[in-house]
């Protein structure tokens, strides 16, 4: 016997909201990440200027040198609105969980050489400051930028760089005993200590960087592909014996990095790609903050790795690839 | 020496403010550029108390756990077709007012909070307001979704970003937000984190989520539901953001009054649209404005000020008359719709003897006395073909941009006007509070784009109605006009009429 379920014949009168349809086509169903993104920051008729920049308007398209004729053009791949980007980071910190019992339970803080704890405070742990000042960078896009598409996964960054912030944190209290002895002797290192000095310098330019897109190249492009891939990506010989336990413990860094960059890479390259001005502009851009991370990662490398440098030129060099490959001239 | 393990609040303190640094290579005061303008003296901002502990681990498991289950109800009434089972086709118009008029402040308060975010120089109340940022997108994008299933059925809904940027009424909300997102950080969170979400926002969500409960839709009360956490912790930052300011430095004090004043008033003139759809619009209605009034502003927000009084706070001005209001407002809002109904992208109708009987029930000093014989005659006159229509472009008050229809304070006979000179120019205003509120701002409010003098200087796609409709993306005969022979109608209609057959 077949069960025969009775439902209305529901005919919808149209797939989608209008501005959504006018961009997609008329017709076509759309995406949850479509209907949350198009069109939603308001963009004309404005009541009044700012106190404290009045010579723009709230959202205002001159906040940036570069210049785009539709800023819905600059799209997420990984198609993030809040569900999905709180999904897929919550699934993300699964990972970060099982690390942190993982390494309680076989008191892998404790098995550490002096000299692997040392390294550890000295280039790890003062990270979590350079991510607090990238998550300050990232909330200023979402502020300052203009149109959802690109501001919106602003925030989603902004998140991942304080929780990463506190999952360094995390190590040192993990270290420490939980007392927060090692998270304060991280702070006086980045405040003071000679081989991070260039890394703050960069981080404390950047947070005066008034031009929100300029702002995106130099964290995405420079400060993550230069400092972080630095630490994270290229500093394994670094951690002596605690290579496997940071690596473990840090697994969400690399997550993180392979999915934030397939969406900061892709907004690069749209948006260069839009103007030969556009394109000069950022890739200028990119020249001199690369070349100013460069400069700054140098003596932290050489402290780090003993390498003279070395793998802060390989991560420079990393970088200017990449940023070629997004069509940049540099 | 053995060093104690970290309690929680201090662990916290570690996840949180321990991250920040004085800044050397550059000034903290271009760090952080708008945090000294509007006068606010903050001698200690370590002395914040943290209003909630969250890190971001838990942040997302909390949250990924509310939108799983969230989605399971938005699909599953898709599927279901629950919009088949709402109360009646005209509950559909609180979605669209909603939609249009209240969503995309979720939006403004989502980057309004990035903005405080980023610059509040405390880390406390920077972390407090980045999880509300992330918060507030989270409500515009899960009711764009909740609602996305209505609009593949029901008019008024599709165009709700361009209508909320051009349509005379939608100003009203949209100005609160633009004037607040404007202002210095701190006092967009006396406007939004406290005025707006703490003293207000049991006016605002209390009623659509419970106008959505007792109309059968049951998406989005779930959205309401599961946006109750959020909000909690948004009331939580906004009674530490004015106790803080109060507690750091006496000369905070005349600040904040003047904020609390403003936004008060402001606030309340933009929840006047929530007062009609409580009384007018819920084709079951949960209680009236005025019962509400009483319960979320009057009972809790006196406890609130009573509260704050030690702080030599004292309760918003115009308080008295806000509450005198609430036996009017939402009976004189609904007429200004009713009459300019041919311009609203939402349906109107006047109430039917029934839903008269209750308003009585619900206002006896005044419907009967004021309200009742207006909504009789214009049914009668709809009766006699000569349905009443407005055609008259309204005056807008300067300030709240609502037409200027409300009644003087004490004789609800006659209408409310009082203007103000600047610079050899007059403006005008619908009540005291806003006059008030641009006479201590003169050169912010002459900037309102003002959608009645915009249209006059030919700004809004012509002079006449369906040019104005059509700058709206105002579907003429489908999106405006009365409920009864709509095409929303028709359809509600056709669906009630297949349930019958089906079920014989
Ligand atoms: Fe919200
Ligand atoms: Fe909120
Ligand atoms: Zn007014």
């Amino acid at each position: 016997m077949t069960i025969q379920i009775k439902t209305l014949d529901m005919e919808p009168k149209r797939q989608t909201f209008g501005h959504v349809a006018r961009r997609i086509g008329e017709g076509k169903s759309a995406t949850r990440y479509q209907e949350a993104t198009l069109d939603v920051q308001a963009t004309t008729n404005f009541h009044y200027k700012p106190l404290y920049e009045p010579e723009y308007w709230t959202y205002d398209p001159r906040k940036t040198r570069v210049v785009m004729e539709d800023w819905y053009k600059p799209l997420d791949p990984r198609q993030y609105y809040y569900a999905t980007y709180n999904i897929s980071r919550a699934t993300m910190n699964q990972a970060v969980e099982r690390s942190f019992t993982f390494a309680e339970e076989r008191g892998l803080a404790e098995k550490m050489s002096a000299d692997a704890r040392k390294q550890v405070e000295t280039f790890l742990l003062p990270l979590r400051h350079l991510h607090w000042g990238a998550n300050m960078n990232m909330t200023e896009i979402t502020q300052r930028g203009y149109g959802t598409a690109v501001t919106a996964p602003a925030i989603f960054s902004s998140g991942d760089h304080l929780g990463m912030a506190q999952i360094v944190s995390r190590i040192g209290l993990l270290l420490d005993g939980q007392t927060g002895v090692s998270l304060d002797m991280a702070k006086e290192v980045w405040v003071n200590d000679p081989a991070w000095q260039g890394v703050r310098k960069l981080i404390e330019d950047s947070l005066v960087e008034r031009d929100w897109f300029q702002l995106f190249v130099i964290q995405t492009l420079a400060i993550n592909g230069v400092v972080f891939d630095l630490i994270y990506k290229m500093g394994d010989a670094g951690w002596k014996d605690a290579q496997l336990t940071i690596a473990m413990l840090t697994v969400f860094m690399t997550d993180w990095r392979a999915d934030e960059s397939r969406w900061s890479d892709a907004v690069i390259r749209t948006v260069a790609a839009e103007s030969e001005e556009n394109r000069a502009l950022i890739s200028q851009w990119a020249a001199t903050w690369i070349g100013a991370a460069v400069e700054a990662a140098r003596p932290l490398a050489a402290a780090f790795l003993t390498d003279n440098g070395a793998a802060a030129e390989a991560a420079g060099e990393a970088t200017v690839a990449r940023a070629r490959a997004l069509g940049l001239t540099l | 020496m053995s060093v104690k393990k970290l309690g929680l609040k201090q662990r916290y303190a570690h996840m949180t403010r321990g991250l920040d640094w004085e800044t050397t290579y550059q000034p903290m005061d271009k760090v952080f550029p708008y945090d000294s303008f509007e006068g606010i003296k903050i001698k200690d901002w370590s002395a914040w108390e943290d209003p909630f502990r969250l890190t971001m681990d838990s942040y997302w498991k909390f949250q990924a756990e509310k939108e799983r289950k969230l989605y399971a109800v938005i699909d599953a009434f898709a599927q279901n077709n629950g919009q088949t089972g709402i109360t009646d086709g005209r509950y559909a118009n609180v979605l669209k007012l909603f939609l249009t008029g209240i969503s995309p402040e979720e939006y403004q308060a989502h980057r309004g909070f990035a903005f405080a975010g980023r610059h509040l120089r405390g880390v406390g109340p920077r972390v407090a307001a980045q999880m509300q940022s992330l918060d507030e997108l989270r409500h515009i994008q899960t009711q764009i979704h909740t609602i996305s299933h209505y609009n593949k059925y029901f008019d008024g809904i599709g165009e709700f970003p361009h209508m909320h940027d051009r349509v005379w009424y939608l100003s009203v909300p949209k100005s609160f937000f633009d004037d607040a997102r404007s202002a210095g950080p701190f006092e967009f969170m006396i406007a939004i984190g406290f005025a707006f979400e703490y003293v207000l926002t049991n006016l605002l969500f209390v009623p659509f989520m419970s106008g959505a409960a007792y109309n059968g839709d049951m998406s989005t009360v779930t959205f309401g539901f599961s946006a109750q956490s959020d909000e909690s912790r948004h009331m939580t930052l906004g009674i530490e953001v004015i106790k803080f300011l109060l507690e750091q430095h006496p000369d905070n004090l005349p600040i904040v009054q003047k904020w609390v004043d403003k936004w008060f008033w402001r606030g309340h003139r933009v929840l006047g649209l929530v007062a009609m759809m409580m009384d007018y619009m819920l084709p079951k209605p949960v209680m009236s404005w005025k019962e509400a009034w009483q319960i979320y502003y009057t009972e809790a927000g006196g406890a609130l000020f009573q509260d704050l009084a030690r702080y030599g706070l004292r309760p918003p001005k115009y308080a008295d008359i806000a509450t005198a209001e609430a036996e009017h407002i939402s009976h004189q809002n609904w007429a200004i719709f009713y009459q300019y109904t041919h311009a609203a992208a939402f349906h109107t109708w006047a109430p039917d003897a029934k839903h008269m009987d209750w308003l009585s029930e619900k206002y006896p000093n005044t419907f009967d006395k004021y309200y009742r014989p207006r909504w009789e005659m214009w049914n009668q006159m709809a009766k006699e073909g000569k349905r009443f229509y407005n055609m008259a472009l309204p005056q807008l008050c300067q300030c709240c941009q609502i037409p200027m229809g409300y009644t003087e304070p004490g004789d609800p006979t006659t209408i409310c006007f009082r203007s103000s000179q600047y610079k050899g120019e007059t403006y005008h205003f619908c009540s005291d509070g806003c006059k008030d509120i641009f006479d201590a701002e003169p050169e912010k409010f002459v900037q309102s784009w003002l959608p009645v003098h915009q249209i006059f200087q030919g700004n809004c796609g012509g002079a006449t109605i369906p040019d104005v409709l059509n700058y709206y993306r105002l579907a003429n005969g489908a999106d405006n006009m009365d409920y009864v022979g709509s095409p929303d109608e028709k359809l509600w209609n056709e669906w009630q009429a297949d349930k019958l057959k089906t079920a014989v």
